[in-house]
C-alpha cells in the first residue's frame, strides 16, 4: 500500500516536472491561435464579418468576441475548418451572409472619371490609376471583396463572376446510379 | 543482351492492336475545317498572331509560344482564318477553350521553311527551332520537348526512347516504328547530342516484334553506335516514362523528380521522329499519326492534320451503326470526347469508336472488401484501397501522407477490382480539390501580404504626415528663438556666428523636412516590419512560381 | 458519363466468395463421410437465415436488396460458422449464431466491407460463450466406434432434440480431440497416455484430422488461384507449429506434437478460410505477416493455457482489432521512395 501510494506520487512528480519543463521550453510567443484562425479565413478583406479586415476578425474569434459563422467568402468549409480548429460545433450561416460565386471587379474604363476613390478602398492595392486617369484591376490581385464598388461615384465598376476554365476544372466526385435515391439524397 | 529489370505489379488487358496495326499508315483526306486549339500542350496558352479573314499557309505560326514553357501553334494547311473564338476541345472536362477555325484552300501551300543540318546549329539555337515548331511531347504528356532537352548540370547517362505502347488498341508507334525507323533513330540522336547522353536505348513491348526488328534493322543500316532497341515483357503500363526507365535501366524515378536528376530522359519515339523532321526539314507540326479502332468498318492508322475535327477523320475508317462516343487514347487512360466536332490535336493518338458491344456498361459498384488486388497490380507501390478510403472521404490530407501524387493514373487498380470501384476518378477528384485548394492558399496568401502592406503604408503615411507637421512647428519655433536672440545681441562677434549657425540650422530644418520619404527616418520596428512582410512576399512568390512548374505532377505542400 | 478506364477484368465480388465456397468442399466432403450428413442440415439451415437476415438488414438500411446478395458474402459467413459448430447442434444454435453474425457484427458495423470482425467468428464466439454445453458436444466420427446415427434420427434430434429410445447425448457425442487433451492433462495422464485413448488417429482426431485435410486441399486450390496470398495461411500454419513445436521440444510429456495442432479444431479451416478474409484482414504484405503471425502465437497460447478447448476464432478476433493499427505502421515505401535519400 504504502510502496504503491509512494510510486504514484513520484510518477506524479516527475511527470509534472517534465511538463513544467516543457512548457517554459516550448513556450510560443503571442497568440498563435490568431495567426492559425487567420491562415484558415480566405483574405478576401472584405469586412463582410464585421470587422475591418480578416486579422481583426481572426482576433475576433480568438478572444471568444465573434461568433465561426460570419464570413462568407470562406463558405461553409470555412466554417467547417474554423470549427474543427477551435473544436467546436460547425454551424450555418447568420441570416443574411450567405457566400456567393468568386467574383472580380472591374472597371468600366469608357465611364472611369479618374478619382481615385476605389484606390483608396481597395484593401489589398489592386487597383492601378492616378489622380484624373482611368483606373484598371489587377484581375489576379483582386479579391472579390466589392469594397470598391460603394466608393465610386459614377458607377462604372461591377464585379464579374470567374468562370471556370480548362485550367481551373475539376474532376468530379465519383457518383454511381446503383446507390438508391434516397441515400444519394440525404448527402 | 541488356540487363532488363522489373516493376511491380501491372496487369494484361487484351490489347485488341492487331485490328489495326496490320496495314500502312495512310494520310487522311483534307477535311472542310479545321478546328485547331491554342492549347495543346502543358504551360501557358499560345498567343495567337493571326486575325479574322487572314490568308494563311501551311506552317504559319498562327499560336506563338507565349512564356518560358509554351509551345507554338501553327496552321496545317493553307487557307483562311474563319474564327478565332471558343469552342470545344478535346479535353476531358468538355469544356470550351480557344480555338482557331481555318477553312483550307485545298492547295496546301507551304510557307517557305528552312531545314538545316542539326549538327551546324547551336544547342540554343535547335531548342528554339524545337519549340517555334511546336514539337511536343507526343506520347501524350504533349510537354514542350525543348523544356525537356536541357540536362542542365545533371551529367545525362541514358536517353531511353519509349516504343512500347502499352496501351490497348494503340498502334500508332507501332506503325511509326515499322515505316519510319531510319528518321526516328536520327532523331534520337539529335537528341542525344542535345542531352550529352552517352547511349540510346529503345524501348519496345515484346508483342511488336516488326517494329523491334525495323528498328534493330535501323540500327544497323545507320551504323548508330551506342544505341540498341530493346524487347520489353508485355505488361500495361509499361510504357509508362518511370515504368519504362526502370525496367530498361533498373533506375526508380520518385514521384517530382525529374528523371534527368538520376541520368535518365526519356521520348516517346513520334517526338524524336517529330523533332527531326522539324530541324531537318523545317517542317512543324502539323499532323500526327492517329490509329482511329474500334467501331469501325477499316480500323487504320493515319496521319492526320491537327485540328481535322473527330467525325470527319473517323468518317473515313467506315463508322459502324451504334457508336455512342469516342474515347481519345487508349481504353485504360483515355477520356471521352465532349463532341465529335473537336479538332484533333497533338496529344491525339488513338480515337476509339464506342459502342456497347465493345464497352459494356460498368457492373454496379460494390464496397471495397480490401482484397488488396489492386495494391498488388499497382506499379507505383501505392494502397490503392487506402486512397481510395481518403479520397471518398475528403481526407485530403490524409491521401497525400498515402502518396496520392505518386499516382500515375494508369488505371490498372480500376482495371482488376472485383467490386467495379471507380478508383482512378476518385483519385483524379482528390487531385484537382487539392490543386485547388492549393491555387486558394496562395491566392489567400497574396492577399494577406498585399493587405498587410497596405495597412502598414498607410500607417507609415500617417506617421509621416504626423512628424511633417511636427517638424514644420519645431522649425519654425526655432526661427523665432533665433530671431530673437539675434536681436537682443546685435552687433558683436557672436552675433555673427549664431546667424551663421541659424541659418544652418535652417537649411537643416527645411533638409529635414523635405528628406524623409518613403523609407528613410524608419524606427527599427517599422523596418522589422517591412523586413517581415518582404520576406513573405518572396516565399509566396516562390510559391506562386515554382521551379518545379516544370513538373507535371509535382505535388503541393501539405497544409 | 464514366470515365476512364474503360475496360474491366471480368471478376467480381460474387465470383471470388463462390470460389472461396468452392474451396471448402473437399472438406465438406471429408466432414459428410465421417460424421453424417448431419452437417448438410446445419449449412442449409445457416444459408437460409443468412440470406434472410441479409435481406432484411439491407432494407432496414436502405440499401438495393438484389446486388448485395448476389456477392454470396453473406453465404459464405453461414457455411464457415455451421462449419465451426457441433455437426449435431439444435437448429436454433445455428439460427441464432447466423442472426447475430450477420446482423450484429456486419450489418451494424456498416455492412459488407466495413465490418472490423470477422462474422463467422464474432457468431461461433457468442454461442460458445452463451450455450457451452451445446457447443462442445460433437458427433462421434465413425472410425471410433459408437453407435451411430442414421439421416432421418440426426434431423430428429436437430429439430425435435429428440434422441432414439436408449440413446443418450453423451452416448452419441464426445468432446473435440482438444477438448479431451486438455481435461485429461488436467487429470494429471501424459500426453503419450491420452494419445493412445481410442478416439485419437495418426496426426490428431480420427475424422478431424482428415477434415482438416480436405480444408487444406481446398486451400491450396485458393493460393493455387491466387484467390488469396499466401501470406496469411502460410504464416500462421509456420507460427503455430512453431510455437507449438518449441513447447513439445521443452516437455513432451504435457505439451502436444505440433501436427497435431496443426491437424486439431479449426486450425487449417482458420488458416486458409477464415483469417483470409479480406475485410478483416490487413493489407500490407508486411501487416499480413504480423497479423497471421500473432493469430498463431495466440491460437497456441490460448489451446495450451487457456480456459477454452482451441484458440482459433479468439485468436482471430484479438487479431482484428489490432488490424487498423498493423495497417498504419506497416505501410510499403512507394516506387522511386525506396532508397535512402530519396526524397521525403
Ligand atoms: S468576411 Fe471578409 S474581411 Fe471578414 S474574414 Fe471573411 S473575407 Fe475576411
Ligand atoms: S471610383 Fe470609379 S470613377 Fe473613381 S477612379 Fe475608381 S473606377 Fe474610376
Ligand atoms: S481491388 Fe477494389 S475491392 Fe479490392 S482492395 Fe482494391 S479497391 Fe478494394
Ligand atoms: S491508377 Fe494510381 S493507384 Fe491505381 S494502379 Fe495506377 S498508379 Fe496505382
Amino acid at each position: 500500500m504504502l510502496t504503491a501510494l509512494l510510486v504514484m506520487s513520484i510518477l506524479a512528480l516527475v511527470l509534472g516536472a517534465g511538463l513544467g519543463f516543457s512548457a517554459l521550453k516550448f513556450k510560443v510567443e503571442g497568440n498563435p491561435l490568431v495567426g492559425k484562425i487567420d491562415a484558415i479565413l480566405p483574405q478576401t478583406q472584405c469586412g463582410q464579418c464585421g470587422y475591418p479586415g480578416c486579422r481583426p476578425y481572426a482576433t475576433a474569434i480568438a478572444e471568444g468576441e465573434a461568433d465561426i459563422n460570419m464570413c462568407p467568402p470562406g463558405g461553409e468549409e470555412g466554417i467547417q475548418k474554423l470549427a474543427e480548429l477551435l473544436g467546436v460545433e460547425a454551424k450555418p450561416f447568420g441570416a443574411g451572409a450567405a457566400p456567393k460565386p468568386k467574383a472580380v471587379a472591374f472597371v468600366d474604363e469608357n465611364n472611369c472619371i479618374g478619382c481615385t476613390l476605389c484606390l483608396q478602398a481597395c484593401p489589398v492595392d489592386a487597383i492601378l490609376g492616378a489622380a484624373k486617369q482611368m483606373h484598371t484591376i489587377i484581375a489576379s490581385e483582386c479579391t472579390g471583396c466589392e469594397l470598391c464598388i460603394a466608393p465610386c461615384p459614377v458607377d462604372c465598376i461591377s464585379m464579374e463572376p470567374i468562370a471556370e476554365s480548362v485550367t481551373t476544372w475539376k474532376w468530379q466526385y465519383p457518383v454511381y446510379a446503383f446507390i438508391p435515391s434516397t441515400e444519394a439524397t440525404r448527402r | 543482351m541488356r540487363q532488363l529489370h522489373r516493376f511491380h505489379g501491372g496487369v494484361h488487358p487484351p490489347t485488341n492492336k492487331t485490328q489495326s496495326s496490320e496495314t500502312p499508315i495512310i494520310a487522311s483526306a483534307m477535311p472542310s475545317k479545321l478546328v485547331i486549339p491554342l492549347h495543346q500542350h502543358v504551360g501557358n496558352i499560345a498567343r495567337p498572331v493571326v486575325s479574322v479573314g487572314e490568308h494563311v499557309l501551311k506552317g504559319q505560326v498562327i499560336g506563338k509560344a507565349d512564356g518560358r514553357l509554351s509551345s507554338a501553334v501553327h496552321a496545317s494547311t493553307s487557307g483562311t482564318i474563319a474564327t478565332i473564338g471558343y469552342s470545344k476541345v478535346a479535353h476531358p472536362s468538355g469544356m470550351d477553350d480557344l480555338c482557331v477555325t481555318l477553312i483550307p484552300d485545298g492547295k496546301d501551300e507551304w510557307v517557305a521553311n528552312l531545314g538545316a543540318d542539326y549538327r551546324e546549329l547551336s544547342h540554343t539555337d535547335i531548342r528554339h527551332r524545337l519549340r517555334d515548331a511546336g514539337v511536343v511531347g507526343l506520347g501524350g504528356a504533349v510537354f514542350p520537348s525543348d523544356m525537356k532537352l536541357y540536362g542542365g548540370k545533371h551529367q545525362i547517362k541514358t536517353l531511353v526512347l519509349n516504343g512500347a505502347e502499352c496501351e490497348p488498341y494503340i498502334t500508332c508507334d507501332d506503325r511509326l516504328m515499322r515505316e519510319r525507323a531510319a528518321e526516328i533513330l536520327l532523331g534520337a540522336e539529335m537528341m542525344r547530342d542535345l542531352l550529352h547522353a552517352e547511349e540510346v536505348v529503345v524501348g519496345i513491348e515484346d508483342n511488336k516484334p516488326e517494329a523491334l526488328a525495323a528498328m534493330q534493322q535501323a540500327i544497323v543500316d545507320g551504323k548508330h553506335a551506342r544505341m540498341e532497341a530493346v524487347a520489353v515483357p508485355t505488361v500495361y503500363p509499361g510504357g509508362g516514362a518511370k515504368q519504362l526507365i526502370r525496367v530498361l535501366t533498373g533506375i526508380e524515378v520518385a514521384a517530382g523528380v525529374r528523371s534527368t536528376e538520376m541520368g535518365v530522359q526519356c521520348f516517346n519515339v513520334a517526338t524524336a521522329y517529330s523533332a527531326y523532321r522539324a530541324i531537318s526539314y523545317g517542317e512543324p507540326m502539323l499532323s500526327r499519326v492517329v490509329t482511329v479502332t474500334g467501331n469501325v468498318e477499316r480500323p487504320q492508322n493515319y496521319e492526320v492534320l491537327l485540328g481535322t475535327p473527330v467525325a470527319e477523320l473517323v468518317a473515313q475508317a467506315g463508322l459502324k451503326s451504334g457508336t455512342q462516343g469516342y474515347i481519345m487514347g487508349g481504353p485504360m487512360m483515355g477520356f471521352l470526347l465532349p463532341s465529335d466536332q473537336v479538332g484533333v490535336v497533338k496529344a491525339t493518338n488513338c480515337i476509339i469508336a464506342t459502342a456497347p458491344t465493345l464497352f459494356p456498361a460498368p457492373a454496379p459498384t460494390m464496397p471495397c472488401i480490401r482484397c488488396t488486388r489492386c495494391a498488388e497490380v499497382c506499379p507505383a507501390e501505392l494502397q490503392p484501397q487506402e486512397l481510395h478510403w481518403f479520397a471518398k472521404a475528403r481526407e485530403f490530407g490524409k491521401a497525400q501522407d498515402y502518396h496520392l501524387f505518386d499516382c500515375i493514373e494508369c488505371g490498372a487498380c480500376s482495371y482488376v477490382c472485383p467490386s467495379n470501384i471507380p478508383l482512378v476518378q476518385y483519385y483524379r477528384y482528390a487531385k484537382s480539390e487539392i490543386w485547388a485548394r492549393e491555387r486558394d492558399k496562395t491566392a489567400a496568401d497574396t492577399a494577406r501580404q498585399r493587405h498587410e502592406y497596405r495597412q502598414f503604408r498607410l500607417e507609415r503615411e500617417k506617421q509621416e504626415k504626423a512628424e511633417k507637421l511636427a517638424q514644420k512647428e519645431r522649425a519654425a519655433l526655432l526661427a523665432k528663438q533665433q530671431a530673437d536672440a539675434a536681436a537682443a545681441t546685435a552687433n558683436t562677434d557672436e552675433d555673427a556666428q549664431a546667424r551663421i549657425q541659424a541659418a544652418m540650422a535652417r537649411v537643416q530644418a527645411q533638409h529635414d523636412a523635405t528628406q524623409p520619404r518613403n523609407t528613410a527616418n524608419l524606427t527599427p520596428e517599422q523596418q522589422a516590419k517591412i523586413d517581415e512582410i518582404e520576406a513573405r512576399r518572396a516565399h509566396i512568390q516562390e510559391l506562386a512560381h515554382p521551379e518545379a512548374d516544370l513538373d507535371k505532377h509535382h505535388e503541393p505542400p501539405k497544409e | 458519363m464514366f470515365t476512364s478506364p474503360y475496360i474491366t477484368k471480368p471478376v467480381s465480388v460474387s465470383e471470388i466468395m463462390l470460389k472461396v465456397m468452392l474451396a471448402l468442399l473437399p472438406g465438406i466432403g471429408f466432414y459428410v463421410w465421417y460424421y453424417g450428413p448431419a452437417i448438410l442440415v446445419s449449412i442449409t439451415l445457416a444459408s437460409v437465415t443468412a440470406l434472410a437476415t441479409e435481406a432484411a438488414m439491407l432494407k432496414l438500411r436502405d440499401r438495393p436488396v438484389a446486388p448485395f446478395l448476389k456477392d454470396n458474402s453473406a453465404l459464405l459467413t453461414a457455411w464457415l460458422l455451421a462449419l465451426s459448430i457441433p455437426p449435431l447442434a439444435p437448429w436454433w444454435l445455428v439460427v441464432v449464431g447466423t442472426l447475430f453474425a450477420i446482423s450484429i457484427s456486419k450489418h451494424l458495423y456498416g455492412g459488407l466491407g466495413n465490418n472490423p470482425f470477422n462474422p463467422a467468428m464474432i457468431g461461433y464466439a457468442v454461442l460458445i460463450i452463451s450455450f457451452p454445453v451445446q457447443m462442445t458436444h460433437w458427433l462421434t466420427p465413425h472410425p471410433v466406434g459408437h453407435p451411430e446415427l442414421s439421416f432421418i434420427e440426426q434431423l430428429g434430434y436437430i429439430f425435435s432434440g429428440v434422441l432414439p429410445r436408449g440413446l443418450t447425448l453423451d452416448a452419441v457425442t464426445m468432446a473435440t480431440p482438444l477438448d479431451t487433451l486438455k481435461t485429461q492433462l488436467h487429470l494429471g495422464l501424459s500426453v503419450g497416455e491420452i494419445r493412445d485413448m481410442p478416439i485419437y488417429g495418426r496426426l490428431a482426431g480420427k475424422g478431424s484430422e482428415m477434415v482438416a485435410t480436405g480444408f487444406a486441399i481446398g486451400g491450396l486450390y485458393l493460393l493455387w488461384n491466387r484467390i488469396i496470398s499466401w501470406h496469411l495461411p502460410i504464416v500462421y500454419l509456420g507460427t503455430l507449429y512453431a510455437t507449438a513445436g518449441l513447447f513439445h521440444v521443452i516437455d513432451p510429456a504435457h505439451y502436444v506434437t505440433p501436427l497435431f495442432h496443426l491437424f486439431s479444431g479449426a486450425a487449417m479451416i482458420g488458416a486458409f478460410f477464415i483469417l483470409t478474409d479480406p475485410v478483416t484482414s490487413p493489407t500490407t504484405p508486411r501487416g499480413k505477416i504480423i497479423f497471421a503471425a500473432g493469430a498463431g502465437i495466440l491460437t497456441y497460447l490460448i489451446r495450451a493455457f487457456g480456459g477454452f478447448p482451441d484458440g482459433m476464432a479468439f485468436a482471430t478476433l484479438l487479431m482484428n482489432i489490432c488490424v487498423p493499427l498493423i495497417d498504419a505502421y506497416t505501410q510499403p515505401k512507394v516506387f522511386g521512395k525506396k532508397a535512402k535519400g530519396a526524397q521525403k
